[in-house]
């Protein structure tokens, strides 16, 4: 219990003191996960939209693999994108393993689901004669899904926040291509991680607690808009 | 509002990412855990770069993992402690230049109430069998690490052959996170010096076994054979691997850790043969 409150003590000294290593992790893991948020949006609502107002043969197989890749599991994925940029696999000549960028492709693989899964069925939940009335009132398709998106922005922000939360928190993948390297590839989990294995428990909570106080931060402003849009 | 959300993103993304080093200038360095967890690159990384400018990527694995690495031509410089395994990964042609850097010790470790009896015994081979006709609880690192094959090592030795037996677990963990499970199933297990004591302030685990020649912990810098692989940073692995038998590397490594443990965690060999070691 102890090392839980000097963790805690720890984590405000840090935050305080704006130490300089901590205040770098701390970016990183922000600009590694944001960037694999939006483009795991810009994928997953596309194609969930996409699958959710169209019919063809085998729809319903395509949304079962989709809901099954929500639950991707990181390490997998990390494994996978690890041999697919290793220097003598196929995209070596890349020369991107072990960088942040990596990561955010590691990153983007796992988000992309979770947000087409949720896209799809917030789309889908929409009433079905919505889509006629839009047309009817003289919008192309276009502008029809364009509408329908808007429409559902409230689940489609619940979804951001489930993407962005699974993967600001993901160690496997990201240790795994990223490499923890200090100053370059060291994002909070993978940091939690080597603090843990060196036996500094206390350095090991106060990152785990910068990383709740960062996933809660971006929350509340996605709560705040999604819940101001309610009240209008 | 969204596009209030992606300007919000647009913002923090303008913060660059840290420059990306040119693969010039990278190397990319395989080696052991045990050198991560117990600070020592922490050191010496930031004090090679500055004097060649080159970007050291430092991934932390097994040893065994280390040399597949290496093998795969995923890393161009090793610095593993596996001497076994690494005669032959240089035997094999993947690496050359094999050089040894420095050396501590393995310890038998184990809960203080020792139940197979096996404190200040010398003979590491005599406290294995103790530990396997008490059936008392061992836990092996299990992941192809420079230390479980020392493990697998001194098992062999004893004719002993534990794999399938109930008291003997793996944990498949790093060797700190083996400490701590240790730790707290109260079992025994095999570590090397330098983690024990960069650790030892969270552990109930005391020395039982030390000083054996077989326990020695010998660390070696290996490039990987740029004959072999030529588009491995063949003058940046050339570079590390000179720097750490340096003169001035080596008295950081003899003096690495006495400041904070009262002793040091490594001691360093460069230019030594390794048949003299612990004589």
């Amino acid at each position: 219990m102890d090392l839980i409150f000097e963790g805690i003590i720890k984590a405000f000294y840090l935050l305080i003191m704006l130490d300089s290593e901590v205040l770098g992790i701390t970016l990183l893991s922000l600009q590694v996960s944001g960037t694999a948020t939006l483009i795991s949006l810009f994928i997953g609502i596309s194609i969930g939209t996409l699958v959710a107002l169209t019919e063809f043969p085998g729809r319903r197989f395509v949304v079962s693999l989709i809901n099954t890749g929500m639950g991707l599991p990181p390490v997998v994925v990390g494994l996978l994108v690890t041999i697919f940029l290793w220097r003598n696999g196929p995209f070596g000549f890349l020369g991107i393993l072990y960088t942040p960028l990596a990561m955010i492709i590691a990153q983007a693989i796992i988000a992309t689901p979770i947000v087409m899964g949720i896209s799809l069925a917030a789309i889908q939940a929409l009433p079905k004669n919505l889509r006629l009335q839009i047309l009817t009132l003289g919008a192309t398709r276009f502008q029809m899904v364009w509408i329908l998106i808007k429409e559902a922005r409230l689940p489609l922000l619940a979804g951001v926040m489930a993407g962005f939360g699974g993967i600001i928190s993901e160690v496997g993948a990201s240790i795994m291509v990223g490499g923890n390297i200090k100053g370059y590839s060291r994002v909070l989990t993978t940091a939690t991680v080597m603090e843990t294995s060196r036996g500094n428990f206390d350095m090991a909570i106060a990152l785990g607690i910068i990383l709740l106080l960062l996933a809660y931060l971006i929350n509340l402003v996605l709560t705040q808009i999604q819940q101001r849009e309610r009240l209008r | 509002m969204i596009k209030r959300l992606i300007c919000f993103w647009g913002i923090l993304l303008l913060f660059s990412f840290p420059v990306s080093t040119g693969a010039q200038k990278s190397i990319l360095l395989a080696t052991t855990t045990s050198t991560q967890d117990s600070g020592l690159l922490d050191i010496l990384i930031p004090t090679f770069e500055n004097k060649t400018g080159y970007f050291v990527k430092t991934i932390a694995v097994g040893s065994g993992q280390a040399m597949a690495m290496g093998q795969k031509r995923e890393a161009d410089v090793l610095l593993v402690h596996s001497p076994e395994a690494e005669k032959k990964f240089v035997a094999m042609g993947y690496g050359i230049n094999r050089r040894l850097v420095m050396h501590n010790d393995f310890i038998l470790l184990g809960p203080l109430e020792d139940p197979a009896k096996i404190r200040g015994l010398r003979a590491a081979r005599e406290a294995f069998k103790k530990i396997a006709s008490t059936d008392a609880l061992f836990l092996s690192r299990g992941d192809n690490s420079g230390t479980h094959f020392k493990e697998k090592t001194l098992w062999r030795a004893c004719g002993l052959n534990p794999e399938n037996e109930k008291w003997y677990q793996q944990t498949g963990l790093g060797m700190g996170q083996t400490l701590n499970v240790a730790s707290e199933k109260k079992s025994y297990t095999l570590a090397d010096r330098g983690t024990y004591l960069a650790l030892k302030k969270n552990l109930s685990l005391s020395i039982l076994t030390e000083g054996d020649a077989i326990l020695l912990n010998i660390y070696h810098v290996i490039e990987v054979n740029p004959a072999r692989w030529p588009k491995v940073n063949a003058a940046g692995a050339r570079a590390f691997a000179d720097f750490m038998v340096s003169k001035e590397t080596q008295e950081i490594i003899r003096t690495f850790g006495v400041d904070k443990f009262g002793s040091p965690l490594f001691f360093p060999d460069a230019g030594k043969k390794e048949e003299e070691l612990g004589k």
